[in-house]
């Protein structure tokens, strides 16, 4: 009889063989999507071929897929930070939405502070909220063991409902004719663009955190508890390391980053604060932590292409009327297949001989 | 309050508690195998609209329900398929679910958003429906609210009394030694994510086809998370989580009346209520462990032998 059997590797995959399986599993999730197209009625090659020209094929595609992957790159840095320690952080959605909140109220509180003032106290109180919004589930599982993943997404929601309190309430413009949106900022209270392209300087923020959290990790002791804590829970404690305040370390850390993104995305790109800056990065920052496998570079390079495709889905939908939902579908079967493909790191298929 | 309010708030709290309840029961089972499945949400949302569809070309509520525990079903057979064969980890495959039904949902739903299908009416049962207070908050709804009352029961008798069910169970606690003894843990872990689902699939299309009788987008609005909490406060018991899905169906009921109401309190405030009502419950039960019957080896793959 031929069959197949599972051998275990005698060592690990290399970084080659790795990055083959990976790439197998995003062309799988294509292919995959490529089929769900052509069941709504799209002719599937044009689609994947509008999608990745709507994504990457124009100087200014290629500056909005930027301009997105900016907040994802900051969430899944937080992310990636709590994933490490196999603290399960979905809550990135919320924190970026404290963020914002926090950022918002600086730069609404005091328009006329001069910009180098204005703006680190606006990334602070961002980092802040965000920050607070991670530690409540951090001290909630310290002190009690409460499950993080199911406070940090009830978090989310909070958060959200939080923020639509404020811009359609206390906060919203009166001259905005009904719209939920809080006043414009001040010149002062906005990251600028960078030389005449529409990208803003958080590009540059995104370099500099991502150089500090890979150091971090790199070359700091703490770092480097974190990660030995992540490996093995018991060794960490039977080693002496303070778990409990790694956790809450990371979870911290982890809200303020995405809290930051918060602070981007209301002062760069829509100069105030309204409830259509929440359109899941937080989410989109998890499957891109997981295709880097926690690695900052790689989050870099898998939130650029991730932040592609969903302008590139903005683009399926203005040409070939898909709808926008289409985003999801592409980001969960990209999730699936890679977590799948993860098997193969320690496993591999053998052909069974005939007996 | 007077019974003129209060027994039409405890009605609609049953109701509104019923997809809840599905969904928890769904979570109980596959848990109770040893898979955490956080793609609750998804499942529901896949049911959802598979019900309604159904329901819509076919005019068979009752086909478009038991369709949509099948779609329920085979939705969670993709998680079985990363986590069983593939051994990928259990809470980012749940949350790829959630993402990717969502997705699925809205894809293929947007054509439908705002049209009806035919659904579930309610009936009263004779007898037992003009026994005073019980009759009117229970006996006075649509038969999948009667249904839902049954699934418990047997629920509780398949896992304690049937040789499949301790098998399931054996699965989830100690599957080593389950595998050991010649059990397929694998077969059993299935049985557990497949029979979950269709659970969360029938929760799902309580939603499109007695709640509300349309499609609209983000139908289940976080109830399958809720569902994952109740299953912690439930203390993975299915009893305990009838009470538990029961106490949301009443917060979520209580908050759309005091919106209908005109009170002062903001619409976005009010609707914190369940989430922050999950928070609080979770809380609760993890201040108070000890009767917790949550499986030794929940989360964790079994790796193929040789």
């Amino acid at each position: 009889m031929v069959g197949i059997r599972i051998v275990k590797r005698q060592a690990p995959l290399g970084f080659w063989g790795a990055c083959l399986v990976l790439f197998s599993a995003l062309l799988l999730s294509l292919l995959l999507s490529g089929v769900l197209l052509f069941l709504g009625g799209t002719p599937p090659i044009k689609g994947i071929i509008t999608l990745f020209q709507g994504a990457f094929c124009s100087r200014w595609a290629l500056e909005d897929s930027v301009l997105k992957a900016i907040p994802i790159f900051l969430c899944s840095l937080g992310v990636a930070v709590a994933f490490r320690l196999k603290i399960w952080n979905i809550g990135a959605e919320g924190q970026f939405a404290l963020g914002a909140v926090g950022a918002t109220w600086v730069a609404l509180t005091f328009p006329d502070w001069p910009k180098f003032v204005l703006l680190p106290a606006m990334i602070c109180m961002a980092m802040v909220a965000g920050g607070a919004w991670g530690f409540i589930p951090a001290l909630l599982r310290q002190r009690l063991k409460t499950n993080e993943i199911i406070v940090t997404l009830m978090l989310n929601y909070i958060a959200i409902l939080f923020l639509d309190y404020l811009v359609y309430g206390v906060w919203k413009d009166p001259t905005s004719f009904g719209f939920p949106m809080t006043p414009s900022f001040s010149d002062q209270a906005i990251v600028g663009k960078i030389g005449s392209s529409t990208i803003n300087w958080g590009l540059a923020h995104c370099l500099v955190l991502g150089v500090l959290v890979w150091g971090f990790f790199k070359y700091t002791r703490i770092g480097f508890e974190v990660k030995a804590a992540g490996d093995s829970v018991r060794a960490a404690k039977y080693a002496g390391l303070p778990y409990d305040r790694l956790v809450i370390l990371v979870m911290v850390m982890s809200g303020a980053l995405a809290g930051w993104a918060g602070f981007l995305e209301a002062s760069a790109t829509v100069n105030r604060l309204q409830p259509s800056i929440m359109v899941g990065y937080g989410y989109t920052a998890i499957v891109v932590a997981w295709l880097a496998r926690l690695n900052p570079l790689g989050i870099g390079v898998a939130s650029i292409l991730l932040a592609g495709l969903r302008v590139g889905v903005e683009n399926l939908q203005l040409d070939l009327q898909v709808p926008a939902a289409f985003g999801g579908i592409l980001e969960g079967l990209i999730l699936l297949t890679v977590l799948a493909g993860g098997f193969f790191t320690y496993y591999r298929f053998e052909r069974r001989k005939k007996r | 309050m007077s019974p003129e309010i209060i027994i039409p708030l405890l009605a609609a709290a049953v109701q509104s508690g019923t997809p809840i309840l599905y969904a928890t029961l769904g979570e109980i089972f596959t848990e109770k195998s040893g898979v955490l499945n956080l793609g609750v949400e998804g499942a529901m949302i896949i049911g959802a609209l598979t019900g309604f569809l159904v329901s819509r070309y076919t005019g068979s509520p009752a086909l478009g329900f038991l369709a949509a525990g099948v779609a329920g079903s085979l939705a969670t057979a993709l998680h079985g398929i990363v986590c069983l064969w593939f051994l990928g980890n259990q809470v980012v495959s749940g949350l790829a679910l959630t993402i990717l039904g969502a997705g699925l949902a809205n894809y293929i739903g947007t054509p439908f958003v705002g049209l009806s299908a035919p659904g579930f009416s309610p009936f009263a049962v004779p007898f037992l429906s003009s026994i005073p207070f019980l009759g009117p908050v229970f006996f006075q709804h649509d038969i999948l609210v009667y249904v839902s009352y049954c699934i418990p029961v047997v629920m509780v008798l398949f896992l304690t009394r049937t040789r499949f069910g301790l098998s399931l169970r054996a699965a989830g606690e100690y599957p080593a030694a389950a595998t050991a003894t010649g059990l397929n843990v694998i077969a059993y872990r299935w049985l557990g994510i497949v029979g979950g689902g269709f659970f969360m699939g029938l929760g799902g299309a309580y939603l499109s086809l007695a709640y509300t009788h349309l499609w609209t987008t983000n139908l289940t609005a976080g109830r399958g998370w809720i569902a994952v909490a109740l299953v912690i406060f439930a203390f993975w018991r299915p009893g305990r989580a009838v009470f538990g899905a029961y106490l949301f169906g009443g917060i979520m009921a209580l908050q759309l009346r005091m919106q209908a109401s005109g009170t002062q309190i903001s619409s976005s405030i009010l609707l914190m209520l369940p989430y922050a009502l999950t928070v609080f419950v979770l809380v609760l039960s993890s201040w108070r462990k000890g009767t917790s019957e949550e499986p030794a080896a929940l989360g964790v793959n079994v790796e193929p032998t040789e």
